[in-house]
């Protein structure tokens, strides 16, 4: 039996053996590592008013570094496989996971640089201890204080993401959720704008996230009780060996920690934290989450699944079935009677992570390139998208709610429009990277996915036509509709950062929807779980 | 072979069961005297005040404080193992925990400079 084996090592081994570590392979975390200890530095020790400029400049820096780095690496060979004592495994589904997380949070740092042209017009606020509305706050502001830490912070936040599709066991795992998460919880409460709805939102992000860890940990207990290691290989072998005695510890743990990581993508029923947190964080930082997090947790899902407990899915396949159809319906569905355009991309994000759990749920190959390229197609979109929401405003704070977008078309149609462009592509319209994406993400579900895979594209192909009435009946709102009377809402002009990223949100979205066949070939030949 | 979750379903009734219980015997069995006391906020001997001072908010101090206790302590939690074994481990985890302490250090240094150190 596996676990006594473990349970009777020696307590300290008397030789020590330092861990092998292949640098190269594991040089984009560091670099972007050390670019938040120096961003903290920075924070700590640069006169105020450079510290905005310097903390931009740095982050854009380290995380274009970090994936030039991470190119280089990834045309060698020689540095795939496990390092780090295995617990990091740099394989070709970590490669292009950590190359799409490092583009779009380089797109989300420019976003989140935004400054209106002004003081105090940024998306944060100028003192997060302060209490909203107190003179403290307003004292905050008139010193022009501003939150600069959130570049280090989503620094720290990307080091997560990047460390958690290349887990190579449960514990690593653990440790690169919390790095990502907890930045996170963080970042959700500086909003400048109604910030008792963004602290709230931060603290219900927060427990729920507190508790969905949990989840995650005790979930991996059972699997360590079960095989007698947290190597997702060794779990593996395990579950392949099936010796019986201590079966009934498999299934709670693999539900146990999917649950963790299905909270993280925002899947039904673990999607509540969904709208509150998407609606009341900063929306650079919610652009920022929903396209780096889903990333980054559906890149650890797919190890899990497909490195880890492949061999007994027939076991829990059934669940994660009821759980995309799920996503999909209530994403889909609440979709239509939202309010607020960020609630209702938030419910779009819930829709779209049922469509990638059907790819996910193909069991082959092709269900990981479908997953990989869907997290890009989607990535760019989403943060082009929040990009725009947070352009359109009205007295100096975002109008997110849907009434003062009417009529958004006539006085700023190239807003308007990109923002039309972007729904269209969250649709799925062909000629634009929803299409692909959704092609590429089915595709797999029908040929592998047997007649559940069959009956879950049904599904999402209804949900779809769903969630695309809701996003045409937007455009129609925005174009077809008289502005609402006496209310000005308009398009602030962007700065360089903010049209910078929504180009390039945008031209992705484009590219991949006329010529995906460079990214989904690349998907392909990076769909290469390693074990070791 | 059982069904192995029958011992799970067991834990999960027997848990259940004494909650039930023993909330249900208090109910029956326990006198229900009025007393003011009983509906004061529990705080462990000291007369309950209505609200903190400063509006009812914990000054962040606190917080800060314990956020920098959280700091030294994991940093201690990782010396001991690595002074017990320093023999063994040699110059590669020498110049680890170098690293390690220093990056605790620029954590050390933020809450310095923005004066998280300073009490008022």
């Amino acid at each position: 039996m596996p676990a006594m084996t473990v349970l009777s090592a020696p307590a300290l081994a008397t030789a020590f053996k330092p861990a092998d570590v292949d640098y190269s392979a594991i040089a984009p975390m560091l670099i972007v590592i050390a670019g938040a200890l120096i961003g903290v530095l920075v924070e700590a020790f640069a006169p105020r008013r450079h510290r905005h400029v310097i903390q931009v400049s740095l982050a854009l820096v380290s995380l274009v570094a970090a994936f030039v780095v991470l190119v280089t690496v990834s045309a060698d060979e020689a540095h795939r496989g496990g390092t780090l004592a295995q617990a990091v495994i740099i394989d070709g589904p970590a490669l292009f996971l950590q190359g799409a997380i490092l583009l779009m949070a380089a797109l989300g740092v420019l976003t989140m640089a935004e400054k209106f042209g002004g003081q105090g017009a940024d998306a944060f606020t100028p003192m997060g201890a302060a209490v909203p509305g107190s003179p403290h706050e307003a004292a905050a502001l008139r010193a022009g204080l501003a939150t600069s830490e959130v570049f280090p912070l989503t620094l720290f936040s990307v080091v997560g993401m990047l460390l958690f599709p290349a887990a190579g066991d449960l514990l690593t795992m653990f440790v690169a959720l919390e790095v990502l998460s907890l930045p996170l919880y963080l970042l959700c409460g500086l909003a400048r704008r109604r910030r008792l709805l963004s602290q709230e939102a931060s603290l219900k992000y927060f427990l729920l996230g507190a508790f969905s860890s949990a989840f995650f940990l005790f979930g991996a207990a059972l699997l360590y009780g079960y095989a007698g290691s947290l190597y997702l290989a060794d779990i593996a072998t395990a579950v392949r060996a099936a010796n019986g005695a201590l079966e009934g510890l498999l299934l709670p743990g693999v539900v146990l920690v999917l649950v963790g990581l299905l909270f993280k993508v925002g899947a039904v029923p673990f999607h509540s934290w969904t709208p509150d947190v998407y609606q009341g964080a900063p929306t650079p930082v919610t652009g920022f989450m929903a396209a780096c997090t889903k990333v980054a947790a559906f890149g650890a899902i797919l190890r899990v699944v497909y490195v880890g407990v492949e061999a007994n899915r027939w076991d829990w396949r059934g669940g994660v079935i009821a759980v995309a159809a799920l996503t999909m319906v209530v994403g889909a569905v609440l979709s239509v009677t939202q309010t607020d355009v960020k609630r209702l991309l938030a419910y779009s994000s819930i829709a779209h992570a049922g469509f990638i759990l059907v790819a996910v749920l193909a069991f082959d190959r092709t269900g990981v390139s479908g997953t990989m390229f869907y997290l890009v197609a989607y990535g760019f979109t989403t943060i082009a998208g929040f990009a725009v929401v947070s352009l359109v405003r009205q007295g100096g704070s975002e109008a997110s709610h849907l009434s003062q977008w009417a009529g958004l078309g006539r006085n700023h149609p190239v807003v308007a429009g990109v923002f039309a462009f972007l729904l269209l592509a969250f649709a799925g319209i062909p000629l634009t990277s929803g299409f692909a994406a959704k092609y590429a993400a089915f595709a797999p579900a029908i040929s592998f996915g047997g007649r559940s895979g069959v009956a879950l594209v049904i599904i999402g192909v209804l949900c779809s036509v769903i969630t695309a009435f809701v996003y045409v009946r937007l455009i129609v709102l925005m174009y077809f509709t008289e502005p609402p009377a006496g209310e000005v809402v308009v398009a602030e002009t962007a700065s360089p950062f903010t049209t910078v990223a929504i180009t390039i949100g945008t031209l992705v979205t484009l590219v991949l929807g006329i010529l995906p066949a460079q990214v989904l070939d690349l998907a392909e030949r990076s769909s290469q779980f390693l074990v070791k | 072979m059982s069904n192995p979750y029958v011992p799970l379903l067991f834990l999960l009734a027997i848990g259940g069961g004494f909650a039930v219980f023993s909330v249900g015997a208090a109910a029956v069995s326990g006198p229900k005297r009025y007393n003011r006391a009983k509906l004061d906020a529990y705080e462990c001997g000291i007369e309950p005040t209505p609200q903190a001072a400063g509006g009812g908010r914990v000054p962040i101090k606190y917080y800060l404080t314990a956020m920098l206790f959280i700091i030294f302590d994991i940093e201690s939690v990782f010396l001991y193992p690595f002074a017990v074994a320093f023999n063994q481990l040699g110059l590669f985890a020498l110049v680890e925990m170098v690293l390690f302490i220093l990056t605790v250090f620029v954590a050390y240094a933020y809450v310095w400079r923005r004066g998280g150190l300073e009490w008022d």
